[in-house]
Protein backbone atom coordinates (compact mmCIF):
# COMPACT_ATOMS: atom_id res chain seq x y z
CA UNK A 1 0.00 0.00 0.00
CA UNK A 2 1.60 3.38 -0.74
CA UNK A 3 1.49 6.03 1.88
CA UNK A 4 1.71 9.46 1.13
CA UNK A 5 5.46 9.96 3.16
CA UNK A 6 4.85 12.61 5.92
CA UNK A 7 6.92 15.36 5.51
CA UNK A 8 9.29 16.05 8.15
CA UNK A 9 8.10 19.07 10.64
CA UNK A 10 10.78 21.83 11.03
CA UNK A 11 9.90 23.18 14.51
CA UNK A 12 11.30 26.05 17.22
CA UNK A 13 11.08 25.48 20.62
CA UNK A 14 12.24 26.90 23.85
CA UNK A 15 13.58 25.95 26.85
CA UNK A 16 13.94 27.90 30.51
CA UNK A 17 17.48 26.97 30.83
CA UNK A 18 19.38 28.04 34.38
CA UNK A 19 22.16 30.43 33.21
CA UNK A 20 25.77 30.09 35.26
CA UNK A 21 27.75 32.72 35.11
CA UNK A 22 31.66 31.69 36.66
CA UNK A 23 33.83 33.66 38.40
CA UNK A 24 37.94 33.90 38.30
CA UNK A 25 39.18 32.12 40.28
CA UNK A 26 37.71 28.88 39.44
CA UNK A 27 38.25 27.39 42.60
CA UNK A 28 36.56 29.80 45.05
CA UNK A 29 33.91 29.94 42.96
CA UNK A 30 33.36 25.83 42.66
CA UNK A 31 33.50 25.90 46.07
CA UNK A 32 30.63 28.12 46.55
CA UNK A 33 29.09 26.11 43.92
CA UNK A 34 29.57 22.91 45.94
CA UNK A 35 28.31 24.31 48.80
CA UNK A 36 25.23 25.34 47.00
CA UNK A 37 24.64 21.70 46.20
CA UNK A 38 25.27 20.34 49.29
CA UNK A 39 22.13 22.38 50.68
CA UNK A 40 20.10 20.66 47.91
CA UNK A 41 21.43 17.41 46.49
CA UNK A 42 19.28 17.35 43.70
CA UNK A 43 19.39 21.44 42.78
CA UNK A 44 20.55 20.64 39.22
CA UNK A 45 19.71 17.64 38.53
CA UNK A 46 16.82 17.49 34.93
CA UNK A 47 18.07 21.44 34.69
CA UNK A 48 19.68 22.66 31.60
CA UNK A 49 22.68 24.46 32.74
CA UNK A 50 24.10 27.30 30.28
CA UNK A 51 27.52 28.17 31.21
CA UNK A 52 27.78 32.38 30.48
CA UNK A 53 31.72 32.96 30.34
CA UNK A 54 31.15 36.72 28.42
CA UNK A 55 34.02 38.75 29.46
CA UNK A 56 36.18 35.74 31.47
CA UNK A 57 39.81 35.73 29.74
CA UNK A 58 40.55 32.40 29.56
CA UNK A 59 41.96 29.86 26.59
CA UNK A 60 40.33 27.07 25.65
CA UNK A 61 42.00 24.42 28.14
CA UNK A 62 40.76 26.49 31.18
CA UNK A 63 37.05 26.40 29.65
CA UNK A 64 37.39 22.27 29.17
CA UNK A 65 38.65 22.32 32.80
CA UNK A 66 35.83 23.84 33.88
CA UNK A 67 33.19 22.13 32.09
CA UNK A 68 34.72 18.58 33.19
CA UNK A 69 34.86 20.34 36.78
CA UNK A 70 30.99 20.80 36.58
CA UNK A 71 30.16 17.33 34.62
CA UNK A 72 32.30 15.87 37.67
CA UNK A 73 29.66 17.52 40.15
CA UNK A 74 26.60 16.63 37.80
CA UNK A 75 26.42 19.88 36.02
CA UNK A 76 25.83 18.74 32.79
CA UNK A 77 26.36 22.10 30.54
CA UNK A 78 23.96 22.13 27.43
CA UNK A 79 25.75 25.23 26.03
CA UNK A 80 28.24 28.03 26.41
CA UNK A 81 26.94 31.87 26.06
CA UNK A 82 29.65 34.22 25.07
CA UNK A 83 32.79 32.05 23.85
CA UNK A 84 34.94 33.24 20.82
CA UNK A 85 34.41 30.18 18.06
CA UNK A 86 38.01 29.42 19.09
CA UNK A 87 37.56 28.12 22.41
CA UNK A 88 34.91 25.73 21.23
CA UNK A 89 36.10 22.18 19.59
CA UNK A 90 33.88 19.73 18.42
CA UNK A 91 33.98 17.44 22.30
CA UNK A 92 32.60 20.73 23.64
CA UNK A 93 29.01 21.83 24.42
CA UNK A 94 27.75 24.37 21.65
CA UNK A 95 27.89 27.96 21.42
CA UNK A 96 24.37 29.65 22.46
CA UNK A 97 23.79 33.31 21.89
CA UNK A 98 20.54 35.36 21.44
CA UNK A 99 19.51 34.23 25.37
CA UNK A 100 16.83 36.62 26.17
CA UNK A 101 16.78 37.04 30.40
CA UNK A 102 14.32 35.01 32.41
CA UNK A 103 12.68 34.61 35.75
CA UNK A 104 15.39 33.86 38.34
CA UNK A 105 15.32 30.66 39.81
CA UNK A 106 14.88 30.57 43.68
CA UNK A 107 17.93 28.79 45.33
CA UNK A 108 17.26 26.42 47.59
CA UNK A 109 16.62 28.25 51.37
CA UNK A 110 19.87 28.01 53.64
CA UNK A 111 18.02 26.09 55.98
CA UNK A 112 17.18 23.39 53.52
CA UNK A 113 19.86 20.73 54.43
CA UNK A 114 19.14 20.75 58.55
CA UNK A 115 15.51 19.62 57.72
CA UNK A 116 14.69 15.95 57.50
CA UNK A 117 15.77 14.40 53.94
CA UNK A 118 12.28 14.42 51.53
CA UNK A 119 14.03 12.98 48.74
CA UNK A 120 10.11 13.25 47.19
CA UNK A 121 10.12 16.87 47.56
CA UNK A 122 13.74 17.13 46.53
CA UNK A 123 12.41 15.61 43.14
CA UNK A 124 9.32 17.51 43.01
CA UNK A 125 9.80 19.78 39.54
CA UNK A 126 7.53 22.31 39.45
CA UNK A 127 5.85 22.41 35.82
CA UNK A 128 7.22 24.85 33.43
CA UNK A 129 4.78 27.51 33.86
CA UNK A 130 3.58 30.12 31.05
CA UNK A 131 5.15 32.90 31.35
CA UNK A 132 3.49 35.42 32.24
CA UNK A 133 1.61 37.58 28.90
CA UNK A 134 4.09 40.24 27.62
CA UNK A 135 3.29 42.53 25.28
CA UNK A 136 4.69 40.47 21.80
CA UNK A 137 8.01 42.28 20.69
CA UNK A 138 7.55 43.64 16.73
CA UNK A 139 10.43 44.07 14.02
CA UNK A 140 9.12 46.59 11.26
CA UNK A 141 11.27 47.05 7.91
CA UNK A 142 10.58 49.26 5.24
CA UNK A 143 12.85 47.97 3.30
CA UNK A 144 12.69 45.14 0.24
CA UNK A 145 13.91 42.02 1.82
CA UNK A 146 16.68 41.07 -1.01
CA UNK A 147 17.17 37.50 -2.32
CA UNK A 148 19.72 35.36 -0.26
CA UNK A 149 19.14 37.55 3.06
CA UNK A 150 17.09 36.38 6.28
CA UNK A 151 15.32 38.05 8.85
CA UNK A 152 15.53 36.17 11.66
CA UNK A 153 12.91 37.23 14.05
CA UNK A 154 12.32 34.82 17.20
CA UNK A 155 10.61 37.36 19.51
CA UNK A 156 7.33 38.16 17.85
CA UNK A 157 6.07 39.51 14.71
CA UNK A 158 7.45 41.15 11.70
CA UNK A 159 6.01 43.60 9.41
CA UNK A 160 7.82 44.22 6.20
CA UNK A 161 6.80 47.23 4.16
CA UNK A 162 7.97 46.74 1.19
CA UNK A 163 8.27 42.79 -0.77
CA UNK A 164 9.98 39.54 -0.06
CA UNK A 165 11.97 38.62 -3.39
CA UNK A 166 12.71 35.17 -4.48
CA UNK A 167 15.31 32.90 -2.61
CA UNK A 168 14.63 35.36 0.41
CA UNK A 169 13.47 34.19 4.06
CA UNK A 170 11.53 35.59 6.72
CA UNK A 171 11.41 33.71 10.47
CA UNK A 172 9.54 35.20 12.87
CA UNK A 173 8.25 33.74 16.35
CA UNK A 174 4.76 35.45 15.68
CA UNK A 175 3.05 36.72 12.44
CA UNK A 176 4.62 37.97 9.68
CA UNK A 177 2.93 40.79 7.67
CA UNK A 178 3.86 41.82 3.87
CA UNK A 179 2.50 44.84 2.54
CA UNK A 180 3.98 44.50 -0.80
CA UNK A 181 4.96 41.35 -2.60
CA UNK A 182 5.78 37.69 -0.74
CA UNK A 183 8.14 36.01 -3.47
CA UNK A 184 10.67 34.16 -0.84
CA UNK A 185 9.43 32.07 2.23
CA UNK A 186 7.99 32.98 5.37
CA UNK A 187 8.13 31.18 8.55
CA UNK A 188 5.98 32.34 10.94
CA UNK A 189 5.04 31.08 14.67
CA UNK A 190 8.73 28.84 14.89
CA UNK A 191 8.37 29.39 18.35
CA UNK A 192 5.48 26.74 19.19
CA UNK A 193 2.56 29.68 17.89
CA UNK A 194 0.44 27.99 16.52
CA UNK A 195 -1.79 30.94 16.72
CA UNK A 196 0.62 33.06 13.86
CA UNK A 197 -0.38 33.86 10.67
CA UNK A 198 1.01 34.83 7.50
CA UNK A 199 -0.29 38.14 5.58
CA UNK A 200 0.62 39.29 2.35
CA UNK A 201 -0.85 41.70 -0.03
CA UNK A 202 0.28 39.99 -3.29
CA UNK A 203 0.85 36.16 -3.04
CA UNK A 204 4.10 34.72 -5.10
CA UNK A 205 5.67 32.57 -2.23
CA UNK A 206 7.97 29.76 -2.34
CA UNK A 207 7.34 28.39 0.42
CA UNK A 208 5.34 28.90 3.64
CA UNK A 209 5.25 27.61 7.08
CA UNK A 210 3.26 27.96 10.49
CA UNK A 211 4.27 26.22 13.69
CA UNK A 212 6.49 23.53 11.73
CA UNK A 213 3.82 22.76 9.25
CA UNK A 214 4.54 24.25 5.70
CA UNK A 215 2.98 24.67 2.34
CA UNK A 216 5.27 24.42 -0.95
CA UNK A 217 4.30 26.81 -3.91
CA UNK A 218 3.31 23.60 -5.96
CA UNK A 219 0.62 22.95 -2.87
CA UNK A 220 -1.16 26.68 -2.75
CA UNK A 221 -4.39 27.01 -4.45
CA UNK A 222 -3.35 28.02 -7.97
CA UNK A 223 -5.90 31.37 -7.70
CA UNK A 224 -4.41 32.52 -4.54
CA UNK A 225 -1.27 33.98 -6.76
CA UNK A 226 -1.07 37.36 -7.48
CA UNK A 227 -4.36 37.96 -4.73
CA UNK A 228 -4.06 39.41 -1.03
CA UNK A 229 -3.99 36.46 0.99
CA UNK A 230 -3.47 35.23 4.75
CA UNK A 231 -2.75 32.02 6.05
CA UNK A 232 -3.45 30.39 9.45
CA UNK A 233 -3.28 26.91 11.02
CA UNK A 234 -6.28 24.72 12.15
CA UNK A 235 -5.47 21.58 13.59
CA UNK A 236 -2.37 19.87 11.32
CA UNK A 237 -3.12 21.55 8.28
CA UNK A 238 -2.19 25.11 6.68
CA UNK A 239 -5.93 27.06 5.38
CA UNK A 240 -5.64 29.76 3.45
CA UNK A 241 -8.05 32.50 2.15
CA UNK A 242 -8.14 35.84 0.24
CA UNK A 243 -8.42 38.80 2.14
CA UNK A 244 -10.92 42.40 1.33
CA UNK B 1 36.88 63.81 -6.29
CA UNK B 2 35.71 61.52 -8.81
CA UNK B 3 32.79 59.42 -8.34
CA UNK B 4 33.51 55.87 -8.22
CA UNK B 5 30.62 53.47 -9.90
CA UNK B 6 30.25 49.64 -10.10
CA UNK B 7 28.91 48.18 -12.76
CA UNK B 8 27.25 45.02 -11.20
CA UNK B 9 24.77 41.85 -11.76
CA UNK B 10 25.66 38.84 -10.31
CA UNK B 11 24.62 36.46 -13.46
CA UNK B 12 27.02 36.11 -15.86
CA UNK B 13 26.93 37.12 -19.48
CA UNK B 14 24.44 40.02 -19.50
CA UNK B 15 26.16 42.85 -20.69
CA UNK B 16 28.33 44.19 -17.34
CA UNK B 17 31.44 44.54 -19.80
CA UNK B 18 29.85 45.95 -22.61
CA UNK B 19 27.93 48.53 -20.40
CA UNK B 20 30.85 49.63 -18.99
CA UNK B 21 33.08 49.94 -21.73
CA UNK B 22 29.75 52.02 -23.65
CA UNK B 23 28.80 54.23 -20.75
CA UNK B 24 32.57 54.65 -19.83
CA UNK B 25 33.45 56.07 -23.63
CA UNK B 26 30.03 58.11 -23.92
CA UNK B 27 31.38 60.09 -20.84
CA UNK B 28 34.45 60.63 -22.16
CA UNK B 29 33.12 61.69 -25.37
CA UNK B 30 31.24 64.23 -23.36
CA UNK B 31 34.46 65.72 -22.26
CA UNK B 32 34.62 64.01 -18.92
CA UNK B 33 38.25 61.86 -17.58
CA UNK B 34 37.20 58.62 -17.17
CA UNK B 35 38.90 55.72 -16.28
CA UNK B 36 37.27 52.07 -16.63
CA UNK B 37 38.58 49.65 -14.32
CA UNK B 38 38.73 45.42 -15.23
CA UNK B 39 38.05 43.36 -12.02
CA UNK B 40 37.67 40.41 -13.70
CA UNK B 41 41.15 38.49 -13.07
CA UNK B 42 41.64 35.30 -14.53
CA UNK B 43 39.22 36.30 -17.36
CA UNK B 44 39.60 39.55 -18.63
CA UNK B 45 37.73 40.93 -21.49
CA UNK B 46 37.44 44.64 -21.24
CA UNK B 47 40.18 45.34 -23.29
CA UNK B 48 38.85 43.06 -26.43
CA UNK B 49 35.47 45.18 -26.30
CA UNK B 50 37.77 48.36 -26.30
CA UNK B 51 40.70 47.67 -28.53
CA UNK B 52 42.85 47.52 -26.29
CA UNK B 53 44.18 44.00 -26.23
CA UNK B 54 47.69 44.06 -27.93
CA UNK B 55 48.68 47.22 -25.50
CA UNK B 56 48.08 45.79 -22.47
CA UNK B 57 51.41 46.20 -20.70
CA UNK B 58 51.08 46.06 -16.73
CA UNK B 59 47.84 45.67 -15.15
CA UNK B 60 45.54 46.17 -11.57
CA UNK B 61 47.64 42.89 -10.37
CA UNK B 62 51.15 44.24 -10.97
CA UNK B 63 50.11 48.23 -9.34
CA UNK B 64 48.25 46.13 -6.13
CA UNK B 65 51.75 44.16 -5.92
CA UNK B 66 54.03 47.66 -6.31
CA UNK B 67 55.55 45.77 -9.57
CA UNK B 68 54.40 48.48 -11.40
CA UNK B 69 53.21 52.31 -11.26
CA UNK B 70 49.49 53.35 -11.63
CA UNK B 71 50.38 55.12 -14.35
CA UNK B 72 52.48 52.25 -16.19
CA UNK B 73 49.47 50.61 -16.38
CA UNK B 74 46.53 52.88 -17.34
CA UNK B 75 46.00 52.68 -21.23
CA UNK B 76 44.55 55.72 -22.97
CA UNK B 77 42.08 55.35 -25.56
CA UNK B 78 43.15 56.24 -29.58
CA UNK B 79 39.64 57.66 -30.05
CA UNK B 80 38.63 59.51 -27.00
CA UNK B 81 41.60 61.14 -25.34
CA UNK B 82 39.96 61.52 -21.80
CA UNK B 83 39.43 57.98 -21.89
CA UNK B 84 41.33 55.04 -19.54
CA UNK B 85 41.32 51.16 -19.45
CA UNK B 86 43.09 49.61 -16.17
CA UNK B 87 43.36 46.51 -17.43
CA UNK B 88 42.96 42.90 -15.37
CA UNK B 89 45.79 40.12 -15.30
CA UNK B 90 44.74 37.09 -17.17
CA UNK B 91 47.66 34.96 -15.83
CA UNK B 92 47.52 35.69 -11.84
CA UNK B 93 44.63 34.56 -9.57
CA UNK B 94 41.70 36.62 -7.86
CA UNK B 95 43.14 36.46 -4.80
CA UNK B 96 45.69 38.42 -5.59
CA UNK B 97 43.53 41.50 -5.15
CA UNK B 98 43.71 42.51 -1.77
CA UNK B 99 41.03 45.02 0.32
CA UNK B 100 44.05 47.24 0.73
CA UNK B 101 45.70 47.25 -2.53
CA UNK B 102 42.56 48.15 -4.12
CA UNK B 103 41.70 50.49 -1.64
CA UNK B 104 45.10 51.97 -2.61
CA UNK B 105 43.91 52.27 -6.01
CA UNK B 106 40.65 52.94 -6.09
CA UNK B 107 41.81 55.94 -4.21
CA UNK B 108 44.32 56.89 -6.40
CA UNK B 109 42.42 56.90 -9.23
CA UNK B 110 39.35 58.88 -7.40
CA UNK B 111 41.96 61.80 -7.65
CA UNK B 112 42.45 61.53 -10.82
CA UNK B 113 39.68 60.72 -12.46
CA UNK B 114 35.83 62.45 -12.84
CA UNK B 115 34.65 58.88 -13.35
CA UNK B 116 35.82 55.48 -11.90
CA UNK B 117 34.11 52.55 -13.42
CA UNK B 118 34.63 48.81 -11.90
CA UNK B 119 33.71 46.20 -14.31
CA UNK B 120 32.77 43.38 -11.93
CA UNK B 121 33.05 40.20 -12.93
CA UNK B 122 30.05 37.56 -12.40
CA UNK B 123 29.02 35.66 -8.88
CA UNK B 124 29.41 37.15 -5.22
CA UNK B 125 32.94 36.12 -4.41
CA UNK B 126 35.98 38.21 -3.67
CA UNK B 127 36.21 39.58 -7.06
CA UNK B 128 32.70 41.27 -7.37
CA UNK B 129 32.80 42.15 -3.85
CA UNK B 130 36.29 43.79 -3.60
CA UNK B 131 34.68 45.59 -7.12
CA UNK B 132 31.92 46.75 -5.01
CA UNK B 133 33.23 47.72 -1.88
CA UNK B 134 34.07 51.89 -2.55
CA UNK B 135 31.78 52.50 -5.17
CA UNK B 136 29.65 55.73 -4.34
CA UNK B 137 27.08 54.29 -7.07
CA UNK B 138 26.12 51.24 -8.71
CA UNK B 139 24.60 50.10 -11.83
CA UNK B 140 23.05 46.90 -11.80
CA UNK B 141 22.53 45.25 -15.45
CA UNK B 142 19.63 43.55 -15.61
CA UNK B 143 18.29 41.35 -18.58
CA UNK B 144 14.23 40.79 -18.47
CA UNK B 145 14.47 37.41 -17.60
CA UNK B 146 13.85 35.66 -13.98
CA UNK B 147 17.37 34.11 -12.54
CA UNK B 148 18.79 36.96 -13.77
CA UNK B 149 16.75 39.68 -12.07
CA UNK B 150 16.84 37.15 -8.72
CA UNK B 151 20.95 37.48 -9.32
CA UNK B 152 20.42 41.32 -9.65
CA UNK B 153 18.17 41.21 -5.97
CA UNK B 154 21.27 38.81 -4.69
CA UNK B 155 23.29 41.49 -5.69
CA UNK B 156 21.74 44.88 -4.01
CA UNK B 157 21.29 43.58 -0.89
CA UNK B 158 25.42 42.52 -0.57
CA UNK B 159 25.63 46.87 -2.05
CA UNK B 160 23.10 47.29 1.09
CA UNK B 161 25.69 45.32 3.40
CA UNK B 162 29.15 44.82 2.01
CA UNK B 163 30.04 48.20 0.59
CA UNK B 164 32.01 50.40 2.58
CA UNK B 165 29.43 53.21 2.25
CA UNK B 166 26.67 50.65 3.80
CA UNK B 167 29.40 49.39 6.63
CA UNK B 168 29.59 53.44 7.43
CA UNK B 169 25.78 53.76 7.53
CA UNK B 170 25.56 55.59 4.44
CA UNK B 171 23.50 54.05 1.35
CA UNK B 172 24.74 53.18 -1.89
CA UNK B 173 23.20 55.04 -4.65
CA UNK B 174 21.65 51.98 -7.24
CA UNK B 175 20.64 51.93 -10.40
CA UNK B 176 19.00 49.74 -13.28
CA UNK B 177 20.11 49.56 -16.53
CA UNK B 178 18.01 46.76 -18.62
CA UNK B 179 19.99 45.08 -21.28
CA UNK B 180 19.23 43.32 -24.04
CA UNK B 181 15.53 44.01 -24.27
CA UNK B 182 13.28 43.12 -26.86
CA UNK B 183 9.81 44.88 -26.33
CA UNK B 184 7.82 42.88 -29.09
CA UNK B 185 9.37 39.60 -27.22
CA UNK B 186 8.32 41.32 -23.70
CA UNK B 187 4.72 42.00 -25.30
CA UNK B 188 4.34 38.59 -26.28
CA UNK B 189 5.45 37.74 -22.31
CA UNK B 190 8.60 35.73 -23.36
CA UNK B 191 10.57 37.97 -21.36
CA UNK B 192 9.52 39.92 -18.50
CA UNK B 193 8.60 43.77 -18.76
CA UNK B 194 9.82 46.50 -17.36
CA UNK B 195 7.49 47.02 -15.11
CA UNK B 196 7.71 43.43 -13.73
CA UNK B 197 11.24 44.36 -13.37
CA UNK B 198 11.20 47.21 -11.32
CA UNK B 199 8.56 46.00 -9.38
CA UNK B 200 10.88 43.33 -8.03
CA UNK B 201 14.10 45.01 -7.58
CA UNK B 202 12.33 48.27 -6.62
CA UNK B 203 15.85 50.57 -7.65
CA UNK B 204 15.21 53.24 -9.93
CA UNK B 205 15.21 52.98 -13.87
CA UNK B 206 18.89 54.51 -15.73
CA UNK B 207 18.05 52.73 -18.60
CA UNK B 208 16.33 50.29 -21.59
CA UNK B 209 19.57 49.19 -23.72
CA UNK B 210 17.58 47.28 -26.76
CA UNK B 211 18.61 43.67 -27.88
CA UNK B 212 20.67 44.59 -30.54
CA UNK B 213 22.84 43.32 -33.59
CA UNK B 214 25.08 46.35 -33.39
CA UNK B 215 26.05 45.28 -29.70
CA UNK B 216 27.81 42.46 -30.92
CA UNK B 217 29.17 44.29 -33.94
CA UNK B 218 31.17 46.46 -32.10
CA UNK B 219 32.32 43.55 -29.68
CA UNK B 220 33.67 42.36 -32.45
CA UNK B 221 35.31 45.64 -33.84
CA UNK B 222 36.84 46.07 -30.25
CA UNK B 223 34.82 49.28 -29.64
CA UNK B 224 32.47 50.71 -27.88
CA UNK B 225 29.07 50.30 -28.90
CA UNK B 226 28.66 54.08 -28.41
CA UNK B 227 31.48 55.16 -30.34
CA UNK B 228 31.19 52.55 -33.08
CA UNK B 229 27.73 53.95 -34.55
CA UNK B 230 26.82 56.91 -32.46
CA UNK B 231 23.56 57.09 -34.27
CA UNK B 232 22.59 53.49 -33.20
CA UNK B 233 19.62 52.86 -31.05
CA UNK B 234 21.85 50.71 -28.42
CA UNK B 235 24.22 53.79 -28.62
CA UNK B 236 21.60 56.34 -28.39
CA UNK B 237 20.19 54.54 -25.23
CA UNK B 238 23.49 54.19 -23.30
CA UNK B 239 23.71 58.35 -24.50
CA UNK B 240 20.42 58.88 -22.69
CA UNK B 241 21.98 56.54 -19.86
CA UNK B 242 24.57 58.93 -19.28
CA UNK B 243 22.76 61.86 -18.93
CA UNK B 244 20.87 60.45 -16.52
CA UNK B 245 23.83 59.31 -14.26
CA UNK B 246 24.83 63.18 -14.28
CA UNK B 247 21.45 63.46 -12.77
CA UNK B 248 19.31 64.90 -16.03
CA UNK B 249 15.31 63.75 -15.18
CA UNK B 250 15.37 62.40 -18.79
CA UNK B 251 12.07 59.70 -19.48
CA UNK B 252 13.33 56.44 -19.75
CA UNK B 253 12.32 55.25 -23.69
CA UNK B 254 13.30 52.28 -25.94
CA UNK B 255 15.07 54.20 -28.61
CA UNK B 256 13.66 51.94 -31.84
CA UNK B 257 15.31 49.46 -34.30
CA UNK B 258 15.18 50.69 -37.99
CA UNK B 259 13.14 47.51 -38.45
CA UNK B 260 12.16 46.14 -41.04
CA UNK B 261 8.38 45.34 -43.13
CA UNK B 262 7.66 42.50 -40.62
CA UNK B 263 9.47 43.95 -37.87
CA UNK B 264 6.69 47.50 -38.43
CA UNK B 265 3.91 45.28 -38.79
CA UNK B 266 4.18 43.37 -35.64
CA UNK B 267 5.71 46.10 -33.77
CA UNK B 268 2.37 48.40 -35.00
CA UNK B 269 0.22 45.07 -33.79
CA UNK B 270 1.54 45.07 -30.56
CA UNK B 271 1.50 48.74 -29.83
Amino acid sequence: MLTKPRPIRLKGRSFLALSLAPELPFEDWLAGLDDLAARSAGFFLRRPVVLDIDGLDIDKAELRKLVDELGQRNVRVMGIEGARPSMLGPDMPPAMNDGRPASDFEPPPESEADEPEDAAAVETVIPARQAPAQATASLVVTEPVRSGQTLFFPEGDVTIVGSVASGAEVVAGGSIHVYGTLRGRALAGTASNGSARIFCRKLEAELMAIDGFYLTAEDMEPDLRGRAVQVWLEGHALRTGILG
Amino acid sequence: MGKVIVVTSGKGGVGKTTSSAALGAALAQNGEKVVVVDFDVGLRNLDLVMGAERRVVYDLVNVIQGEAKLTQALIRDKRVETLYLLPASQTRDKDNLTPEGVEKVIAALRKAFDWVICDSPAGIERGATLAMRHADMAIVVTNPEVSSVRDSDRIIGLLDSKTQKAENGERVEKHLLLTRYDPTRAERGDMLKVDDVLEILSIPLLGIIPESMDVLRASNLGSPVTLADEGSAPARAYFDAVRRLKGEALPVTVPGERRGFFGKFFGRKAA
